[in-house]
C-alpha cells in the first residue's frame, strides 16, 4: 500500500478542519468514541449539524477561539493507499507552519471559500506551495452551498485563480479544481447531484489516484553520512559502515564513488539493512554501507557517485523563509543545517524582499520579520556539497538555527 | 531494498534515520521502555539502526508499581536477549520520598505520578534525549507533537512555540538542563505498529492476546479484578471473560476489551475491523476533553 502526504491550507474559516473532518466521517475512519465526542460536543453548543473540526483542532486554545493554531498530524486510509494529512493554519502570521507541513507533502490543497473567492491568502498558499515545488495541487472550492451550488461563481473563481497560475515559476504543477461542500459533504468523498455541472472527480477519487512516483524529484544520489558503525566485537572486528539514508537516486555494490569533502574514491562493498545484504539501495532507504577501500569517513561527510558531484562551495543564495520574531538583519550569524550537516553561516546580502502574494519585490532591505521571503547570500566557515533545489529536493534546502535561542528561525531554498 | 516503497518499510527507513539522529546528536540519549507494544517496536527498530553495533544508549523503565506482572517478565527477557542496559525507577520510591502524593478513591491512578519520577530519573543521569513511543494518531493534542520535542529544565511542553519541521532535518539544538523528547514513530498508527510486529514476527507479552481472566465491568468498560491495584466496590461483581489488552499502561487506568484474537494475525485483523479507538481504553484521557494536553504540559510523556 502506498502512503500519500498532503497539506492543506487555507484561510481562517475557510473550512479545512471541516472537510478533514468530513474525509474521516465519509471515509468511515472516524472511531464511534470520537464520533460520540463529536456529536456530544457539537450537542452541547447547540449546533443543528455535526461540528467535523471537533475531530482535528487539537489544542484546548484552538478549541476555544475555534481556529487551527498548529501543524496536526491526521492519519486515514482507503483499501488504496494510507494518507497523511498536515493540517496547517491559514493565518498570516503562521506561514511558517504552512511552509513546514508543504515541505514534507506530496500533494497540497488550497481552500477557497466560494463567497469570498480567491483573496489575498489565497496568493500566499499558492506561492509557498510554489516556492516549494508541491507537484500536485486540488484547488476544493468549498461552501458551494452557501453559493447556490452556482456554476458561475465557481468558473469566476477557477478564471481567477488561473490568472495567478500564470505568475508561478515552477510551472511543472498539477493544478485540480473541485467544488465541494465539506458541511453538506458534496463532491468530497461522495459525487453529489446538487452540481451536474461538474463532471470531475471528487476529492478523494483525485488523491486516490495521485501517482506516487511521479511526485517525487528523482535526482542523483547522495548519501549524508549520518553514523559510523564500529561494533568493536570479535564476530565484526574490522567493521566500519556508514549509516544513512539515501536521497535522490539509488546505490549500488561496485559504484564508483567520492567521499566529501575530502574527494576520496572508493568503491561500495556492501550495502546491508539491518543483517541482510543488498545490491541495491533504494532512495530514502536507512542503510549501512562499506567501501572497498579504508579511508576515514565521518558524520557530515557525503557519499556520491564519481562524476556526479554537486556544488562544493562555502557560499550559496537561497530564497528564506523566515520563521522566527527575532529580525534577520545582514552580517547576523546563523548556523545553517544542510540535511545533517551543521556550518556556521554569515548573512551576506539580502538582495530582495519577495512578496509572497505575487505583488513584487522589495529592494530595499534592512531585515526581515517573521514570515518574510526574501533572495539572501550566505558565507559559510566551511564548504557544504548542495545541489540547487530545483534539482534536489532534499540536498538543495536547508535550516537555520539561531546559536543564542537553538530554535529553528528559517527554511531555506538554494537558487 | 529494490521495491521498498511500501507503507510500512517507509515509515521503518524514517524510524530508523530518527534513531541514528538521536544516536549522533546527543550526548546522553535514553530509551524509555515500559514493556507495551510501541517500546518494543522501538527497540526493534533501534537494534536494526545500529546493527552491527549493539545500542548505544539504556533503555529506562519508569515503573509505577502497577504494571502486569508478564510485561516486567517480558522487559527483563528482552534486556538480557538483548545484552542492552536497563535503568528502573520506581513511582513508589517517589511516593516514599514525599514528592507525590497516592491518589486515592474510585478512578485512583499512578499513571500520572509517573511524570515526577521520570523528570528526577532525568535529572539524575543527565539525560538529552528520551526516545519514546508516542504516536500523533493516538490523541489530538500528540497529533501536533514534533519528532524532536524540545522540554524546559521543568520538562514542559510550550505546545505554542514549537519548533518547525521541515523536510527530514531534525534540530536537537538545546542548552543546558534542557532535554528533548523523541518520537520515532510519530507517524505510525496503531495498524502500522501491529502490522510490523507481525511482518518482523517480534515477540510481545501474553496479556495482549485473548486470554481468560477475572474483570469486573465499570462506565462501560472491563477492568482487571486479578489484583488488588484497582479499586473496586464491593457491589462490582467479578465475572471471568475473554480479553485482551490493547494498550498495556498502568494496570489501574488500563481497560480490557473482550477479544478472541489469540495470534498477532488474529490481532491485526481485530484492530482493522475496531470501531473503538485505542486511547478508548484509557480512563486518563476520558477525564477531561483536554486531558493530555494538560498532562504534556506538565512533563507527562
Amino acid at each position: 500500500m502506498e502512503v500519500l502526504k498532503i497539506a492543506t491550507a487555507g484561510s481562517v474559516d475557510d473550512g479545512k478542519s471541516t472537510l478533514i473532518g468530513r474525509i474521516l466521517y465519509d471515509t468511515k475512519s472516524l472511531t464511534t468514541d470520537k464520533l460520540e465526542a463529536i456529536e456530544k460536543t457539537s450537542k452541547q453548543r447547540g449546533y443543528d449539524y455535526l461540528d467535523f473540526s471537533l475531530a482535528t483542532d487539537g489544542l484546548v486554545a484552538e478549541r476555544e477561539q475555534g481556529i487551527t493554531i498548529d501543524v496536526a498530524h491526521i492519519y486515514f486510509s482507503t483499501a488504496k493507499k494510507s494518507y497523511i494529512i498536515a493540517d496547517t493554519p491559514g493565518h498570516v502570521e503562521y506561514t511558517r507552519n504552512m511552509v513546514t507541513g508543504a515541505s514534507t507533502s506530496q500533494a497540497s490543497i488550497i481552500l477557497i471559500d466560494a463567497r469570498k473567492g480567491v483573496i489575498e491568502q489565497t496568493n500566499r498558499h499558492f506561492f509557498i506551495n510554489n516556492l516549494l515545488r508541491v507537484k500536485d495541487i486540488v484547488v476544493a472550492i468549498n461552501k458551494m452551498d452557501l453559493v447556490d451550488y452556482s456554476e458561475e461563481t465557481y468558473n469566476k473563481i477557477k478564471a481567477d485563480f488561473e490568472a495567478l497560475m500564470s505568475k508561478r515559476d515552477y510551472q511543472g504543477q498539477k493544478i485540480t479544481f473541485i467544488p465541494v461542500s465539506a458541511l453538506k459533504g458534496d463532491n468530497v468523498v461522495n459525487k453529489t447531484d446538487k452540481m451536474p455541472w461538474y463532471e470531475g472527480q471528487t476529492l478523494l477519487e483525485h488523491l486516490e489516484e495521485i501517482d506516487k512516483a511521479d511526485i517525487f524529484n528523482i535526482g542523483t544520489p547522495r548519501f549524508p553520512v549520518q553514523y559510523v558503525i564500529r561494533p568493536k566485537t570479535e564476530e565484526f572486528h574490522d567493521f566500519r559502515g556508514y549509516a544513512g539514508k539515501v536521497y535522490g537516486g539509488n546505490l549500488s555494490v561496485g559504484d564508483d564513488i567520492v567521499v566529501l569533502p575530502s574527494q576520496t574514491k572508493s568503491k561500495i562493498k556492501d550495502i546491508y539493512f539491518y543483517n541482510e545484504e543488498y545490491e541495491t539501495a533504494s532512495r530514502r532507504s536507512s542503510v549501512t554501507i562499506t567501501l572497498e577501500d579504508d579511508i576515514n569517513v565521518s558524520r557530515g561527510d557525503m557519499i556520491v557517485k564519481d562524476g556526479d558531484l554537486p556544488t562544493i562551495d562555502k557560499q550559496f543564495t537561497a530564497n528564506v523563509c523566515w520563521m522566527d520574531s527575532n529580525q534577520l538583519t545582514a552580517g547576523s550569524k546563523y548556523i545553517v543545517q544542510h540535511g545533517i550537516n551543521k556550518v556556521l553561516a554569515k548573512v551576506d546580502a539580502i538582495h530582495h524582499k519577495i512578496h509572497p502574494d505575487y505583488s513584487g519585490i522589495d529592494t530595499e532591505v534592512s531585515g526581515l520579520g517573521v514570515n518574510d521571503i526574501a533572495s539572501i547570500t550566505f558565507k559559510l566557515n566551511k564548504p557544504i556539497f548542495y545541489d540547487q533545489f530545483k534539482n534536489h529536493r532534499t540536498n538543495g534546502s536547508f535550516i537555520l538555527i539561531d546559536p543564542q535561542t537553538n530554535n529553528t528561525v528559517g527554511a531555506g531554498f538554494i537558487q | 531494498m529494490n521495491k521498498d516503497t511500501s507503507h510500512i518499510n517507509s515509515l521503518e527507513n524514517e524510524a530508523i534515520y530518527i534513531m541514528r539522529e538521536v544516536a549522533a546528536q546527543f550526548e546522553k540519549p535514553v530509551l524509555l521502555f515500559s514493556g507495551g507494544k510501541d517500546s518494543i517496536t522501538l527497540v526493534r527498530l533501534a537494534v536494526k539502526a545500529f546493527y552491527p553495533a549493539k545500542i548505544p544508549f539504556p533503555l529506562m523503565h519508569i515503573d509505577t508499581g502497577h504494571n502486569f506482572p508478564e510485561t516486567i517478565e517480558f522487559r527483563d527477557r528482552l534486556v538480557k536477549e538483548l545484552g542492552l542496559e536497563l535503568i528502573v525507577r520506581n513511582v513508589q520510591d517517589s511516593i516514599d520520598q514525599g514528592k507525590v502524593k497516592e491518589e486515592t478513591g474510585r478512578y485512583s491512578s499512578r499513571n500520572q505520578l509517573q511524570t515526577t519520577t521520570l523528570l528526577d530519573a532525568i535529572e539524575e543521569f543527565k539525560f538529552d534525549a528520551c526516545i519514546g513511543g508516542a504516536r500523533r494518531d493516538e490523541e489530538k493534542a500528540r497529533a501536533k507533537e514534533r519528532i524532536f520535542s524540545v522540554r524546559d529544565d521543568f520538562g514542559q511542553w510550550d505546545e505554542k512555540n514549537q519548533r518547525p519541521e521541515l523536510f527530514d532535518m531534525l534540530n536537537g539544538d538545546i542548552e543546558h538542563g534542557q532535554n528533548v523528547r523523541v518520537f520515532p514513530i510519530s507517524n505510525w498508527t496503531e495498524l502500522d505498529v501491529w502490522s510490523y510486529i507481525e511482518k518482523e514476527d517480534i515477540e510481545i507479552p501474553s496479556i495482549y492476546f485473548a486470554h481468560k481472566r477475572k474483570v469486573f465491568l465499570r462506565d462501560g468498560m472491563i477492568w482487571s479484578a486479578e489484583d488488588d491495584v484497582v479499586y473496586r466496590d464491593e457491589n462490582e461483581e467479578v465475572i471471568e471473560e475473554l480479553v485482551r489488552f490493547r494498550t498495556v499502561g498502568d494496570m489501574s487506568c488500563t481497560a480490557a476489551v473482550l477479544s478472541d484474537a489469540v495470534s498477532i494475525s488474529k490481532v491485526v485483523q481485530e484492530i482493522r475491523e475496531s470501531t473503538i479507538s485505542e486511547r478508548g481504553a484509557r480512563i486518563d484521557d476520558k477525564r477531561s476533553e483536554a486531558a493530555m494536553e494538560k498532562r504534556k504540559q506538565q512533563g507527562y510523556f
